[in-house]
């Protein structure tokens, strides 16, 4: 049937043999997909293919579908208790523990990413299954007074399968964010990752099929956005979509909800998200915080705090620090101890990146860093900051997602946060100052699901992560969570009422 | 210094030694008593003395609220984030399980629960408690609160801090589970005292805490006496807070103690005689089976136990002769035989006590159908023992016997038999069997107790709160609920701009 990649390796930061399976895993078996397609892997930092995995389509969406559908009816749902859940979900968190190592490497190998980043998120996903392992016995309904001839109860109950689309940033981390609550409060789950980064969900699947899952629960198909993500935005059967990624993606996903079953949808989508560096913030800590959260993962970060807002008193000195540490970053394969920042994913990434850099350039920015190719193979993008942007330019207007930053000069609070808040999206916002009111006005009047006051994104399981306007709709990680994937039952036993 | 007692055990259900360390647990130590006196473990089905664990005093306890206070000011209480707690509890819970079969046995040792029992019951149900408040302790919630524009409030929930915790012989691990999981899953730090009659299976669960990983000071076990260290721990003023699970004129003292200290929060668990209700359409043959759970699991010795069975006219007969011929069925006998299923009562004087009630309903004129005697020669063990043609004011009827001895009470309406079953000062539990939505309904809205249990008996799940109403207790134990008592509410207001 299906095949395995292996990849051995010899590097400074790991040594050592994976192997992943490269069909779709469904109900319980790797299996190639009906079509017998294929999907082509390419490691970023060399340009070159890794390997192949199967490519699904409508039909090996259609047939997880039932077998998730099956197991949700039979061994699944509330057939199997909460606390009999969450003692699986421990069980998986522990094998991912156990392996994460293997896990980070591949990962790093296959989304570009550093290796110690890598290691980094897959110990920060054993945290976040460990978190929703404790919740699947305590996702409590109520039960409310009405009168005496009624008595009246709800339920939280799961809502069958899940369709879940995840990108190619954060592979690993977010399928974790994404099936921990969703098989804690009892749902199937058919899992469609990026085409451009499909093998850390394969491992995925291996240990969820250790840990004891029954069959159907929980399905891989690896394949296009177009034919498997399509056809699992439109299954009749699957009742709700969970989906992290474009903005313009997202909206495609909402419109094919409403035209055929109303499935409900959580989207996690773009952000341009504003950070503001007052003129009594501590300058040291902001330019680092600033450098992690607008270069990190080259840039391929939803929260990544591309527009900076610094006031006019310590512009000069905030863009001399920031240049400054932009240009010492070293760019290199994930593996190399003398690398601080990987490639971008893919050809198609640098190409509109390096599109948006042109923009900046010809609309008039100041480039104080980067702003072109790196020499040598892979996707390489060197850290790039513009100066002086206008809030109408491109770069400030429109998510970029790549390693630039794009810094612009305030005078006033009112005046910023004005600025801040005109966009369509609201991720993130960030602000730098040591004065308590002005964190809390500000943190309040920002337009963002989340703020940090004096750090970029340092997300935590138990605080819910997720978009204003059109950032998206619904919330991740956290108790909030789990609503994405339970819905409500009133139940009334009539105590009394006759007619 | 202190010793390990090592326990051989060669019986047709276990086989192995389980070593035991025998002195109190201070600050990650071990040692004797301040003042060296020691207490007999008695094996209850053989009157024999298994060993010696140390006796703690009052000086004890004062050196262990030092060291929790330490610990919970250092390493412990929001010092340690509830991710990390969490993963301790849950070591825990894996470690309890890994040697469920030592502490099933050793349970059985000391309090004369059947082997099979401490295993299915007491010991999974303690893995299950440990496990459940291990997922609580990073989800403990408080609120932000919307006040007006120029401030904002949110609450925390915060540790109490060092909390002292007294509990009873009847199901020692478990209520050990029941106390320090939400108490540690919320932060605090614990001083907790077993039965003198059984200590044993909380000197095996101190020794695990060290061997998952909690720090020095965060749980301490000191065996002792009521009133030598559990009245040091009443009285303390800076133990935070009680909790207490035992009889109810026990839990009075507690009470008075924390009034006359530092006001202590308190939380008490006490007894119980909680009714049975057999409705005229229900299933009977569950109903019978249910009730004999409900009446003689653990001998008859748990708060909850459904002491007063009140079974409709119509169904009477019927009833008790079924109940009666399965209750004489029932194997008593050594905890460690293949088929038991009643060992002996904890003590000589429990033992005692029992058969005092059993003789006050026999001169109050009440009839023995079942029972009504010791069984065997050796050891304290009594028949399971059912008496009819009681009256209200006998003292069978009102007062809690905790042993294996069932009063059946004939009834013909709805209203009257909720009115007796709620004529009583305890509030546990309460059970009934029928088929009927609405009487089931109704019937569990008016009982006043703590747990109703529809068409079953004696349920317990770690998901869900237990505890009395009216003097059957204050406050809950297990589910969410818990953890409201090891938590204090600390409102915060920020001003953004008000001025007074």
């Amino acid at each position: 049937m299906s095949s395995t990649f292996t990849h051995q390796f010899d590097t400074a930061l790991f040594k050592g043999t994976i192997t992943v399976n490269t069909g779709l895993f469904i109900d319980g078996q790797w299996v190639d997909s009906v079509s017998k397609e294929t999907i082509d892997v390419i490691n970023p930092v060399t340009g070159k293919k890794l390997t192949q995995v199967a490519a699904g389509d409508a039909n090996d969406i259609d047939i997880a579908v039932k077998a998730a559908s099956r197991a949700f009816k039979t061994s699944w749902g509330l057939k199997t208790p909460g606390h009999q859940r969450g003692r699986l979900l421990y069980i998986l968190a522990d094998l991912i523990e156990k392996n994460v190592d293997a896990i980070a490497a591949t990962e790093a190998l296959d989304a570009g990413k550093r290796f110690a980043h890598a290691q980094r998120e897959v110990q920060g996903s054993v945290d976040v299954v460990r978190y929703y392992a404790g919740w699947a016995d305590k996702n409590h309904g109520k039960t409310m007074e009405t009168s005496e001839e009624k008595f009246a109860y709800t339920r939280h109950e799961p809502i069958g399968v899940v369709g879940l689309i995840v990108p190619w940033n954060f592979p690993f981390s977010i399928a974790t964010w994404k099936i921990a609550p969703a098989l804690a409060t009892g749902n199937t789950i058919v899992l469609k990752q990026s085409e451009v980064t499909p093998l850390s969900a394969l491992l995925l699947a291996a240990l969820v099929k250790e840990a004891g899952f029954p069959d159907g629960v929980f399905n891989v198909i690896p394949g296009y956005g177009s034919t498997a993500g399509q056809a699992l935005i439109e299954h009749q059967a699957v009742g709700k979509v969970s989906f992290t990624g474009s903005t313009f993606v997202g909206r495609k996903i909402m419109e094919t909800a409403s035209k055929t079953n109303l499935k409900r949808v959580t989207l996690e989508l773009g952000g341009k998200n504003p950070v503001i560096v007052f003129d009594d913030a501590d300058l040291d800590q902001a330019v680092k915080w600033m450098t992690f959260g607008t270069f990190f993962h080259s840039g391929q970060v939803c929260a990544a705090s591309s527009r900076i807002y610094v006031h006019e008193k310590v512009y000069d000195a905030f863009l001399e620090r920031f240049v400054v540490a932009a240009n010492s970053i070293r760019q290199g394969d994930g593996f190399r101890e003398d690398a601080d920042q990987g490639p971008l994913v893919s050809q198609t990434q640098l190409d509109r990146v390096l599109g948006y850099v042109e923009s900046g350039k010809q609309e008039g920015a100041r480039l104080l860093a980067g702003g072109t190719r790196s020499e040598g193979t892979g996707f390489f993008l060197k850290p790039t900051i513009f100066a002086d942007a206008r809030p109408d330019m491109k770069i400030v207007r429109e998510e970029i997602f790549g390693p630039v930053g794009v810094v612009s000069k305030f005078k006033t609070e009112e005046e910023v946060l004005e600025l801040a808040n005109d966009t369509q999206y609201g991720l993130a916002g960030y602000v730098f100052t040591q004065n308590l009111n002005r964190a809390i006005r500000v943190s309040s009047t920002l337009e963002a699901g989340s703020v940090f006051v004096n750090s970029t994104a340092a997300t935590a399981p138990q605080v819910p992560f997720g978009g204003f306007k059109q950032s998206g709709q619904g919330k991740e990680l956290s108790e909030y969570a789990l609503e994405a994937f339970t819905q409500v039952k009133a139940v009334h036993i009539n105590l009394g009422m006759t007619l | 210094m202190p010793s390990v007692y090592t326990h051989k055990f060669d019986t047709p259900v276990f086989k192995g030694a389980v070593e035991i360390p025998t002195g109190i647990f201070i600050d990650g130590k071990w040692r004797d008593g301040s003042d060296g006196e020691l207490i007999d473990v008695i094996n209850p089905a053989t009157g024999k003395v298994i060993t010696q664990v140390s006796a703690g005093t009052k000086k004890d306890v004062d050196e262990a609220v030092v060291a929790a206070q330490r610990a919970f000011d250092t390493v412990w209480g929001l010092n340690c984030p509830g991710y990390e707690r969490g993963k301790l509890l849950y070591r825990l819970a894996e470690l309890l399980e890994k040697h469920q079969d030592e502490f099933a046995a050793v349970e059985a040792l000391d309090n004369g629960k059947t082997f099979s029992w401490a295993k299915k019951a007491d010991v999974t149900m303690s893995i299950g408690t440990f496990r459940y408040y291990a997922g609580w302790a990073d989800k403990i919630q408080g609120n932000t609160i919307e006040t007006s524009k120029d401030k904002i409030v949110y609450t925390t929930h915060e540790p109490l801090g060092v909390v002292g915790q007294i509990i009873p012989w009847n199901f020692p691990l478990m209520m050990l589970s029941w106390k320090l999981g939400p108490a540690l899953a919320a932060g605090n730090t614990i001083i907790l005292k077993p039965s003198e009659f059984t200590p044993l299976t909380a000197l095996l669960a101190a020794k695990l805490t060290q061997e998952a990983g909690f720090p020095p000071g965060v749980v301490n076990i000191i065996n002792g006496y009521g009133s030598t260290v559990g009245n040091a721990i009443s009285h303390h003023m800076h133990i935070e807070k009680v909790a207490f699970t035992g009889s109810t004129i026990v839990g009075r003292k507690v009470l008075e103690a924390a009034a006359k200290t530092n006001l202590k929060e308190t939380s008490l668990e006490l007894g119980g005689k909680s009714p049975n209700i057999i409705f005229d359409d229900c299933d009977i043959e569950q109903a019978i089976d249910w009730t004999i759970h409900g009446i003689f699991w653990n001998h008859g010795q748990a708060c909850c136990a459904g002491s007063r069975i009140f079974v409709h006219a119509k169904i009477y007969d019927k009833f008790l002769a079924l109940f009666t011929e399965r209750t004489k069925e029932i194997k008593v006998g050594d905890p460690f035989g293949n088929d038991t299923y009643q060992g002996p009562q904890v003590s000589q004087q429990q033992y005692d006590r029992i058969m005092e009630f059993i003789d006050s309903g026999k001169q109050q004129g009440a009839k023995v159908v079942a029972g009504g005697e010791r069984w065997g020669t050796e050891g304290y063990f009594i028949k399971p023992t059912i008496f009819t043609e009681t009256k209200n004011t006998m003292r069978i009827v009102q007062e809690e016997i905790f042993g294996p001895v069932g009063v059946v009470i004939k009834f013909d309406d709805d209203e009257d038999v909720v009115r007796q079953a709620n004529d009583t000062v305890y509030g546990l539990a309460a059970a009934m069997f029928t088929k009927n939505i609405d009487r089931a309904l109704k019937c569990s809205q008016a009982l006043r107790a703590g747990t109703t249990w529809i068409n079953c008996a004696n349920q317990l799940h770690p998901q869900v709160p237990f505890g009395g109403y009216k003097q059957s207790g204050i406050g809950r134990e297990l589910g969410q609920y818990a953890l409201e008592h090891y938590t204090a509410v600390k409102a915060v207001h920020i001003n953004l701009g008000h001025t007074p």
